[in-house]
């Protein structure tokens, strides 16, 4: 479906990058040494409870009672407890420096989709997309995380562990893939009615492929074709789509919600929900209620022809 | 007032059958419907506590099947997201606040004066007090669950969700309202305990020798003395945020959402541990009496507590690691929260040491106690696994959290808690409660709590986030959540069975007797139920385990000379428990009641408009007035 039944995209146990495969194998050093702990535990309860059967008592000594505590209650956990922290420190340094190189790129919660602004050197803005992030592969990518509403959080599973984005404050993160493929991420702290669906994508392509992406996306919308499509595009501005959405080179620059300049170009639609084709863009603008109820996108009644014709305009913004 | 020593099975100072009744008398709780709001003796005000907790318990249990049942498959529109964020936020809320905290008081105010020999506690009319506020919140705030406007910002409300730009309404605001009550309410019921716990003992009880349960009791008190001003300061700053517009947590104006986080959290973790603790105390009780032997490490158990009590307080940050706090000073919490590994490994190994070799019955209280070592020891790893920075990134907010916080709390507060009451149970009603149906509660609690909790790990290292009301069926999770939700059928099931069981035994049960399990403590000293004074003698205590010390002994110690006309209790001093005084407990008022009506209009009414605070202050005022009307109890000498 969306894509291609791929059970893993969102699985932290399925690393793409060097960060979320060292975190991806720490947690396996964990279970085992959980599980090895957990055994070990309800191994000397059974034993416990197993040598008790006979017709007398057969109680531990005080000096064994008092080893059993120092070794299960005192010792292991002090090793452990060890050899985490500095485990712990450790990875988290390596994980938490964050590069002086590659693009910058402003993620921005919205109520319910995501922002992306990428910048330029200087911090001059270079392109508006939404809800799907396109990075090289092989190069770090650095995020500003910035929030004007509530609090969200910013998780690529295979990619990155979470950072918040947290009103009043920029927090700054980082991810890099090391495989090209898309991988899926989601808000992960609770943001209101559509937190479940407010989720993206990334796309991990070859340098050069991105350098392509990134300056076709830099460009205006392209001009209508057909007469459909010129009709679409005057759809657009007169039923009121131009209030919230931005189309650049159109006299349409509402900022509430995504910007739909390449619209045509991204997978999916409202916040990795639904994929972006026809049937379902056409849907989306008819009843967005009915796919994500409490969305801030008000249903549009219009005339079959008026639908027809502003899909094949929206499907015009390559 | 003396301290004598009598030989003889029956005390030489036996009271007549006159003296008797009229000590009953004097401790009798007024009826009649009225009379219902009087009563101030301290079993009538926990059973009520624990009565009350636990349909708040059951009503919350069915928001989580009904949450499951929304989960069971992708793209399901069972709940609408609207109700599905209430439901969460009700749920959450309700079993800390409402269930665990209050249930676990309410076995406190239960068991320990009895414990210790006491007829009440410290501040009867106090204790009465804390229950109607509790009764009046907690009923409120489900109330607003039926009236469709409960809150939906999650149990933690981080602003500015919580702010009024974004949670309009009267949702949140029933929720700080509502976290008031509780606050009033368990602070009440924390200084009663610690009170009666360190003056109220009986003589010879001295702090080396009070019963682990007890230790348990006051140690959580004074957590709940320490950790719940951050969460009044914080609920009362959200409050004057939402009617005010003080901007304390409004960002565009200068405010700081992470300070919310601090305050919450500051009091949001020691509450684990304030849930948790009287659980370990069950535990330490529980286990000796189905051995017949004494625990083992006694000081270490103790000194555990108290170490957890303390550590609680250095860990909350570990709540907030994907936040953007620099690396260096959330280490310090990383470290903080994997030591509370050791406290709590020193506790298991005693329990497993006190249970080595002995021959244990294994009945329902300890079946449960040995669900609680599997599910808890499971649950403790998945936390210092989490408490380890780099891998909470990953999982933290996710269903990996529901299931590690379901595997501490269910399966270290709330199993040894229906342990807990399967043994308190005959002491409560006089009857057993049915032995064949307790164990077949406790397996499909057991099975049941396992199929639900522990295939969520998985969908949280799968990318499963926490809060979400739906998911997309290309993400694969659908065959887990599904068999989550069969789980929690059967775990609710296994806990329906125990309502039953506990319902039904109050007519069928067979008849408990005194001591059915062979207890050491005092609270089995007295008849089932106990009688309105709890204890005919105040004992007197010489060891760790007083009826245990008593069998074969031709005597036992007790306390003469306290009148049977009034309501005196023995005054003890802290450390060694000797004799001090003879204080005269209050009787049964309507006071506290209509104290509890005025406060509860007053915080209500906030809601409505702010100058309702002036009519709760006045209204509480005048009522506390009436209520404290000196008694003279002079004038009866």
């Amino acid at each position: 479906m969306l894509l291609q039944g791929c059970s893993q995209v969102q699985s932290s146990l399925d690393p793409a990058s060097r960060s979320a495969a060292l975190i991806a194998n720490l947690w396996w050093g964990m279970l085992i040494v959980g599980t090895a702990i957990l055994v070990a535990v309800l191994l000397a309860l059974f034993i416990a409870l197993r040598r008790g059967r006979g017709p007398v008592e057969r109680p531990l000594s005080a000096r064994g009672s008092f080893l059993l505590v120092l070794a299960g209650g005192v010792a292991t956990p002090m090793v452990v407890i060890l050899a985490m922290i500095v485990v712990g420190v450790s990875m988290g340094r390596e994980i938490g420096d964050r590069p002086d190189s590659g693009p910058i790129v402003e993620v921005i919660g919205r109520l319910w989709w995501w922002e992306l602004r990428y910048l330029d050197e200087n911090g001059d803005l270079i392109a508006t997309t939404a809800n799907e992030m396109h990075v090289p592969v092989g190069q770090p990518v650095r995020l500003r995380l910035i929030s004007e509403n509530v609090i969200h959080s910013f998780w690529v599973p295979q990619l990155q562990g979470k950072t918040d984005l947290i009103p009043g404050q920029v927090n700054e993160s980082w991810i890099e893939a090391e495989r090209a493929g898309v991988y899926r991420g989601q808000c992960s702290e609770y943001c209101g009615q559509q937190h479940a669906l407010m989720s993206f994508l990334v796309v991990a392509d070859p340098p050069e492929e991105f350098e392509q992406w990134l300056s076709r996306q830099a460009e205006p919308a392209n001009d209508p074709q057909s007469s459909q499509e010129e009709r679409g595009q005057q759809v657009f501005l007169e039923q009121g789509c131009v209030g919230c959405h931005a189309v650049r080179g159109l006299s349409a620059a509402g900022e509430i919600g995504p910007d739909l300049t390449h619209l045509a170009s991204r997978r999916t639609l409202a916040a990795a929900t639904i994929p972006n084709t026809k049937g379902h863009l056409g849907g989306w603008i008819t009843d967005p209620q009915h796919v994500k109820p409490g969305n801030q996108m008000p249903s549009t009644v219009m005339e079959p022809g008026d639908l027809q014709a502003l899909l094949a305009f929206l499907g015009s913004l390559e | 007032m003396s301290v004598t020593s009598n030989s003889g099975q029956e005390p030489i100072v036996a009271r007549t059958p006159e003296e008797v009744e009229r000590l009953g008398a004097t401790w009798q709780s007024p009826k009649g419907f009225i009379g219902w709001f009087m009563p101030v003796n301290q079993r009538v005000i926990g059973r009520r506590f624990v009565l009350t907790a636990f349909v708040f318990f059951f009503l919350a249990g069915a928001l989580g099947v009904l949450m499951r049942i929304q989960l069971m498959s992708p793209e399901n529109d069972f709940l609408s997201p609207d109700l599905y964020n209430q439901f969460f936020t009700v749920h959450g809320t309700a079993m800390m606040f409402l269930f665990a905290i209050p249930v676990m008081e309410g076995i406190a105010i239960y068991v320990v004066p009895m414990m210790v020999g006491a007829r009440d506690m410290a501040f009867p009319r106090l204790n009465a007090f804390g229950y109607y506020v509790y009764l009046i919140g907690g009923t409120v705030f489900f109330g607003s669950l039926l009236l469709g406007f409960a809150p939906s910002a999650g149990w933690f409300n981080y602003v500015p969700l919580a702010g009024k730009e974004y949670s309009p309404g009267l949702g949140v605001g029933i929720w700080t309202t509502m976290i008031t009550f509780i606050e009033v309410s368990a602070l009440t019921a924390a200084v009663e305990i610690i009170v009666t716990i360190l003056k109220l003992r009986a003589p010879g009880m001295t702090l080396a020798r009070m019963p682990l349960f007890v230790w348990a009791a006051l140690v959580t008190a004074f957590m709940i003395v320490f950790a719940m001003p951050a969460v009044i300061a914080s609920s009362s700053m959200l409050v004057l945020d939402r009617q005010v517009g003080t901007h304390f947590f409004t960002p565009e104006t200068g405010g700081q959402p992470l300070l919310w986080q601090h305050l919450f959290w500051f009091f949001g973790h020691p509450e684990v541990y304030i849930i948790l603790m009287p659980a370990l105390g069950i535990i330490s009780t529980i286990i000796p009496v189905f051995t017949q032997r004494p625990i083992f490490g006694y000081t270490a158990l103790v000194l555990s507590l108290v170490a957890t009590g303390f550590v609680g307080f250095g860990l909350w940050v570990h709540h907030m690691f994907t936040t953007g706090l620099p690396q260096l000073g959330m280490t310090f919490f990383m470290a903080a929260s994997a030591m509370i590994a050791i406290p709590q490994g020193i506790q298991v190994f005693c329990w497993i040491a006190s249970l080595w070799g002995g021959r244990v019955r294994f009945e329902t209280p300890l079946l449960y106690v040995l669900g609680f070592f599997v599910i808890f020891v499971a649950g403790g790893i998945t936390g210092v696994m989490v408490a380890v920075i780099p891998f909470d990134l990953q999982v933290h907010d996710t269903f990996f959290l529901v299931a590690h916080f379901h595997y501490v709390l269910i399966g270290g507060a709330v199993f040894p808690l229906i342990g807990g009451i399967y043994y308190w149970y005959p002491k409560m009603f006089g009857r057993m409660m049915d032995e064949r149906l307790g164990k077949i509660s406790f397996w499909l609690a057991f099975i049941g709590f396992n199929v639900t909790f522990f295939p969520m790990h998985q969908l949280g290292l799968e990318g499963m986030p926490r809060r979400i009301y739906t998911y997309l069926g290309e993400l694969g999770w659908g065959d887990l959540n599904l068999l989550a939700t069969l789980g929690s059928l059967v775990l609710a099931g296994g806990f329906l069975l125990s309502l039953f069981n506990a319902v039904w035994s109050l007519w069928r049960g067979e008849p408990a007797g005194d001591d059915p399990w062979g207890s050491p403590t005092l609270e089995w000293a007295t008849p089932s139920p106990p009688p309105n004074y709890n204890h005919e003698y105040i004992p007197i205590v010489s060891g760790r385990y007083p009826l245990w010390e008593r069998r074969g002994q031709a005597s036992q110690p007790v306390v003469t000379g306290l009148r049977d006309d009034r309501r005196e209790v023995l005054v003890t001093s802290v450390l060694d428990a000797e004799p001090q005084a003879v204080a005269v407990m209050p009787g049964p008022t309507i006071w506290p009641f209509i104290s509890a009506v005025a406060a509860s209009t007053g915080f209500l009414g906030i809601l409505y408009h702010p100058s309702f605070f002036l009519v709760g202050f006045f209204g509480a005022a005048a009522t506390f007035t009436m209520w404290f009307w000196p008694r003279r109890p002079w004038r009866d000498d």
